[in-house]
């Protein structure tokens, strides 16, 4: 029952913790730019006034667009929650393995991508459109990356891999220094970082999640931005946990637990300044050259692959 | 009574000739098609599905002569768990085809096509299916193939005043034939070391490796073929989509798997000994299919073409699984060949339900909009708010988006896939995931496909005036999209159940199932073990619904819970109209530029005789030009040559003829 309490604990951390993470991230990156930038815990404020707000419907909108953003809310959420972030081993691990987890995420943005199109307006399809693309080719690098754990730990559950990597202690990998690449390169894609999409541009040529999100307002637009974040978070507690494992609660004793979530805020809060700092110096790309960034994903995931199958197994 | 589900399956074949037979009234009574050869139809397939079901649960195996056939060669039938589960999907689909067809053959009373033709052939196409599965003689399971693809034919053929489906039904007969020969040929190969015609003579015979691959070679072109895989796909986007829209959802939900039935019968039961080159071929090809499939499907703009190229992408996914499953039992692990083929057997009912959903909403959008382009649609969902609803179901599921039932068998596949750790060899253990890989693309392309679909036809704004117009289809139409729709969301929510279902079919070929998928529980699906993985698909239902409805409860709470109406903002552009939306050819075109280089894409500008200028856009299958287009005109040089005999003078024929006598009775003696 403790366990079931506290995976409940854990999945209300990680939509706490979201708008946090970001906070963050713009903070870094504002200090970067020799800006002065928002306070920390703007995000949290930026929730709270859309949820205030009065919410406003497009005439031509049908009962999906209302719909799709608890859809794409909670898809994200479940993804999110089944993540080990501060504890292993709890029960609601159990109800997604990795290849579960992406497919929880694609459900999410399977639902964005209708919502865009939903009015009918000329930039929603093209957001739609390029989100599809973008996915397409990062979903199979995705779980190529993952494939990679999964078949070193032979287990796709992600306690499993996490478990794995603790007791096997850390042994240098190829095939892991190429999935943490593809990985890293993913979650750019997915999160609609730059080099990608830039998440705070609103210039209409360029944008892609955004462009899904013109439409909504109030509390749908605070839920679908929400959910993004916890995206963001996925990924990061993603990259962090399953790559540098150390520090998670392996028991459920408050010392353990407590140290588990310092040692992923550190984690997440290096992770973040990394991102922050990768995003000042680069600039976004052009659409089509998304594929050539995809395609080097997939092939560092293949590579992973090929190494692990080719060079560790057996040896 | 043990020989019971066996009656009730011939019963189901008696009740499919019955619907066969009335509809020859129909010439004078319209209604009969509507009243008594479509409800026979669903009521045929119900029994069907009664009978599967007790042979699975069960686990019994009934086999019966009839007294049918030839003096020297009976009709031998069986009942195993094999053609219990294809049984049981054949009932599914077609009593929802049943409800569905009493109001869709309504629109045809008073059209210039034949009725007879429609219902008879219906009938007769049904009773074919089911025959090939109950068949246990290769006698008689080539007359119910030929059955099946006969009257297949005519009902392709239905609409035939427009020469596009006669040429489609010519297509669809010349592969059909050329597909029979082959597995006429591969049975050839197995009476003849089996010593006889019924399968339990083939079954014992003991074949050389050599002739074995033959047999398996032979078979694999026959039913690839008519299970569409690339690059021998060329007849189905053509077929399908002429036929009317509740026999589309047969051929292509139904009639594909018994393709796959009669290759899995022919592989893993009778062939015996399996080689791993075989698991490889499959793979290779079905990869090869799947993607093809999925990147035709997503740049066609024609409703039912699309749905027709996923149908090669889907059968390709159920060959990459089959492909593992003779992979693993080639290589000595037959508990991990009964999870591939579990998960080829689960892919293929799911496909079976989704598929059959999908035509038949696209017959309902064809019956209410008159309606096949995509490009024309828009806002459908507000207009059928049912058809859209159940639409999305199967745009969810064939996405294999969790816990939709797609997911699942996916997910099983990966699964196995990912075992391929156990395999010896270094270049098998490469493979597979490289496989897994090209499903995982597949899946994605996929999403982006149904995207377009449900997106461009029932989101946005109506493109044309006929389409602002739509009118919601008939109950009963709706009613056999909804019980496709609920079986959809059934077998994706309790997936250990229905691999409960399917392991006797594994126990019966591999003669190992997979018993630890349902070991912690209904509630958690874990197919190898707990620790390796496990997926709750009835919680991924429960917790989100819980966490949606504190939700909604705490927004409803506040006073601004209520939303104001007002006009889109675009960027604060001017009130967009339709035309501005994304069409179904712009949504898709990042990804064909991608992929540029599987598509013969002919683009341009058309300047009309008035000055006015369209965009022009056609895209060609590269396999016609490297395959098809060689053979033809090889056929056609050497029919020349050969036509060089017809004089025309009887007395140069009668040479001929001596000449031919003198070399067979040389041959002979």
């Amino acid at each position: 029952m403790s366990a079931w309490f506290i995976a409940l604990l854990q999945a209300l951390l990680c939509v706490a913790l979201a708008p946090l993470l970001v906070g963050w991230v713009r903070r870094v990156k504002a200090r970067l730019q020799n800006r002065r930038g928002a306070p920390l815990l703007q995000p949290y404020a930026d929730l709270r006034k859309l949820m205030i707000k009065e919410t406003r419907v497009a005439h031509t909108a049908s009962p999906l667009f209302r719909v799709a953003p608890y859809i794409v809310f909670v898809a994200t959420w479940l993804a999110c929650a089944t993540v080990p972030l501060i504890a292993l081993d709890l029960p609601t691990a159990g109800i997604a393995d990795i290849i579960v987890l992406v497919g929880l995420l694609a459900l999410g943005r399977f639902f964005l991508a209708l919502a865009g199109m939903d009015v009918g307006t000329a930039f929603g399809g093209m957001g739609a459109s390029r989100e599809m693309l973008i996915s397409a080719l990062a979903e199979p690098a995705l779980l190529m990356a993952v494939f990679t754990l999964a078949m070193t730990a032979h287990s796709t559950s992600l306690v499993g891999v996490m478990e794995h990597h603790l007791t096997d202690g850390f042994l240098l990998r190829p095939s892991y220094l190429f999935a943490f690449g593809a990985l890293v390169l993913v979650a750019l894609a997915e999160c609609g970082r730059i080099p990608v999409d830039n998440p705070t541009t609103h210039l209409e040529l360029t944008m892609v999640h955004e462009a899904m999100l013109l439409e909504y307002t109030g509390r749908h637009l605070a839920l679908m931005e929400w959910a993004a974040w916890i995206k963001l978070l996925l990924y990061g507690v993603l990259i962090v946990n399953v790559f540098l494992p150390w520090g998670i609660a392996t028991e459920f004793t408050p010392a353990a637990l407590a140290l588990g979530l310092v040692a992923v805020v550190v984690k997440l809060a290096l992770l973040g300044a990394a991102l922050a700092l990768g995003e000042t110096l680069m600039a976004k790309m052009r659409l089509f050259r998304v594929p050539g960034f995809l395609n080097l994903a997939l092939l560092l995931g293949l590579l992973g692959l090929l190494s692990h199958v080719i060079l560790e197994v057996g040896a | 009574m043990p020989d019971a589900p066996l009656i009730l399956a011939l019963l189901a074949l008696w009740l499919a000739l019955g619907s066969a037979a009335v509809p020859l009234l129909a010439g004078r009574e319209p209604r009969l098609l509507r009243l008594a050869a479509v409800p026979l139809l669903g009521l045929a397939g119900g029994v069907a599905l009664a009978a599967g079901l007790w042979t699975l649960i069960a686990g019994t195996n009934a086999s019966a002569v009839l007294p049918l056939g030839l003096p020297w060669l009976p009709w031998h039938v069986r009942l195993d768990p094999l053609s219990g589960v294809f049984l049981v999907l054949i009932g599914l689909v077609t009593g929802a085809v049943g409800l569905y067809g009493r109001d869709y053959v309504r629109h045809f009373e008073g059209g210039r096509e034949s009725l007879v033709a429609l219902g008879g052939f219906s009938g007769l196409f049904l009773a074919g299916m089911l025959l090939v599965v109950l068949a246990d003689d290769a006698f008689l399971f080539m007359i119910a193939w030929e059955v099946m693809s006969l009257s297949s034919y005519f009902l392709v053929a239905f609409q035939h005043e427009q020469a596009a489906n006669r040429r489609a039904a010519f297509l669809y007969l010349l592969m059909a034939h050329v597909g029979g020969l082959a597995i006429l040929l591969g049975f050839g190969v197995l009476a003849a070391f089996g010593g006889g015609f019924d399968f339990d003579a083939m079954r014992a015979a003991e074949l050389t490796p050599l002739w074995a691959g033959v047999a398996f070679a032979l078979a694999f072109l026959g039913f690839g073929m008519k299970a569409g895989l690339a690059p021998l796909h060329a007849w189905l986007p053509e077929a399908h989509p002429v036929a009317p829209s509740h026999i589309s959802a047969l051929m292509s939900g139904v009639m594909l798997k018994v393709a796959v039935y009669g290759f899995i019968r022919t592989v893993l039961d009778l062939n015996g000994e399996v080689h791993w080159s075989w698991g490889v071929t499959l793979i290779a090809v079905g990869g090869l299919s799947a993607l093809v499939g999925v990147l035709f499907a997503l740049v066609q703009t024609d409703l039912k073409r699309l749905l027709a190229y996923s149908s090669v992408e889907n059968l390709g996914i159920v060959f990459i699984a089959l492909g593992l499953a003779l992979l693993f039992q080639s290589t000595g692990h037959p508990n991990l060949a009964a999870l591939a083929l579990v998960a080829a057997l689960y892919h293929a009912l799911n496909h079976a339900l989704f598929k059959s959903l999908l035509f038949l909403g696209a017959g309902a959008i064809l019956h209410s909009t008159h309606e096949r382009d995509l490009d024309q649609m828009g806002g459908l969902l507000r207009r059928m708010p049912w058809t859209g609803s159940f639409f999305l179901i199967g745009c969810l599921s064939i996405s294999a988006l969790p816990p939709f039932n797609g997911f699942v068998s996916e997910w099983l596949i990966f699964q196995s896939a990912l075992q391929a750790w156990n395999l010896d060899s270094g270049v098998l253990r490469s493979l597979v995931p490289i496989a897994s890989a090209v499903l995982a693309l597949t899946g994605a392309l996929v999403a982006a496909t149904f995207v377009k679909v449900y997106g461009i036809a029932f989101l946005g704004q109506a493109r044309s005036r006929h389409v602002r117009r739509a009118r919601p289809s008939p109950k009963g139409m709706w009613a056999g999209q909804g019980l496709l729709a609920g079986l959809c969301v059934l077998f994706g929510v309790l997936p250990t159940q229905i691999l409960g279902l399917l392991d006797p079919v594994a126990d019966q070929l591999l003669g190992t199932g997979v018993p630890q998928a349902g070991a912690n529980g209904w509630l958690w699906l874990t197919p190898i073990s707990a620790e390796t993985a496990s997926y709750s698909a009835p919680l991924t239902i429960l917790l989100p619904a819980l966490i949606a409805g504190t939700a909604l409860w705490w927004f409803k709470r506040r006073a601004s819970w209520r939303v104001r109406r007002c006009d889109p903002w675009d960027c604060g552009f001017a009130a967009p109209t339709p035309r501005m939306q994304y069409s179904a050819a712009s949504f898709a075109q990042p990804i064909r530029r991608v992929f540029a280089l599987l598509f013969l894409i002919d683009e341009g500008r058309d300047q009309g005789a008035d000055g006015s200028v369209r965009y022009r856009l056609r895209i060609a299958d590269r396999a016609w030009g490297w395959l098809y287009v060689p053979v033809a005109r090889a056929v056609d040089s050497s029919a020349r040559r050969v036509a060089r005999l017809q004089s025309g003078s009887v007395r140069v024929y009668l040479g001929w003829t001596l000449v031919t006598l003198l070399v067979l009775l040389w041959v002979i003696s």
